[in-house]
């Protein structure tokens, strides 16, 4: 398996209802980076970012899917939900707001940290999101 | 500042670990806030915490976190020392409140701070 030609792809259904087996994905991602010898600085970006994201479509949105593609310079990961959607994204970005409940609070989440997180870790970052129908959530990082 | 040394000044048990006992550590991060502890972007990071749920684990595997104190005496599930024991992430757990369990490591040196923009 090497990183100059081949595009890898892989997808995951992040479950719903269990937090404390949030960041499966993410972490069989991080294994996998490390095994092509990506540096492991670039390898912690994607980790990151994509466990903050995980763990975003456990909170709010009832879990998800997440697909990842290594290939062409670059990992894309997108973690996309049918939750209830963003309704002011930009507020959302700012640290220190959430949304998420006491519960996620007393697990250590839903600081409001998760999306500013995820800006700070990802090169390029592209969320879609509809209120009603679910959020997607395209984080890159070049590798 | 080796891990042995951490566990000595904070009177910390091991509960799992034991082979990262010589790693040296040049930075600490104390919080309860795992996103809080994501936003923290250093190498060779002890992770001090009161929270004892799997998530301070996973929070650990994806920052490279190979050390974890509990601080406040809390001991967690032997679920968590598995899992743990699995990344290969160290346990301590120390009866030191979070507040002196960070003035003692600071005290001895250790002053790193993490890289906040």
């Amino acid at each position: 398996m090497g990183l100059s030609n081949n595009i890898i792809r892989q997808s995951y259904v992040i479950p719903a209802d269990d937090f404390s087996l949030a960041g499966e994905a993410s972490s069989s991602v991080k294994k996998m980076l490390n095994q092509l010898g990506v540096p492991p600085q670039t390898v912690k970006k994607v980790a990151i970012a994509m466990y903050e994201a995980e763990i975003n479509a456990v909170i709010h949105a009832g879990g998800g899917t997440a697909d990842v593609e290594i290939g062409k310079g670059k990992v894309v990961v997108v973690i996309s939900d049918e939750g209830p959607g963003i309704p002011d994204l930009e507020l959302a970005m700012k640290e220190g707001y959430s949304t998420a409940p006491d519960s996620i609070r007393e697990m250590g989440f839903g600081a409001g940290m998760g999306l500013p997180n995820i800006k700070r870790y990802a090169d390029k970052l592209d969320i879609k999101t509809e209120v009603g129908k679910g959020t997607s959530v395209e984080i890159t990082v070049f590798l | 500042m080796k891990v042995s040394e951490i566990a000595s000044i904070l009177e910390a048990e091991l509960l799992t670990g034991e082979e990262n006992l010589d790693l040296e550590i040049e930075h600490a991060c104390g919080s309860d806030l795992m996103s809080d502890v994501m936003a923290f972007v250093k190498e060779n990071v002890v992770l001090l915490t009161g929270l004892v749920n799997p998530q301070v684990v996973r929070t650990a595997e994806m920052m490279d976190i190979k050390v974890i104190v509990f601080v406040r005496g809390k001991k967690p599930d032997e679920k968590v020392i598995q899992f743990a024991k699995e990344k290969g992430i160290a346990i301590f757990v120390t009866k030191d409140p979070m507040f002196i369990a960070c003035g003692k490591l600071y005290s001895s040196g250790i002053t790193g701070r993490g890289v906040w923009d």
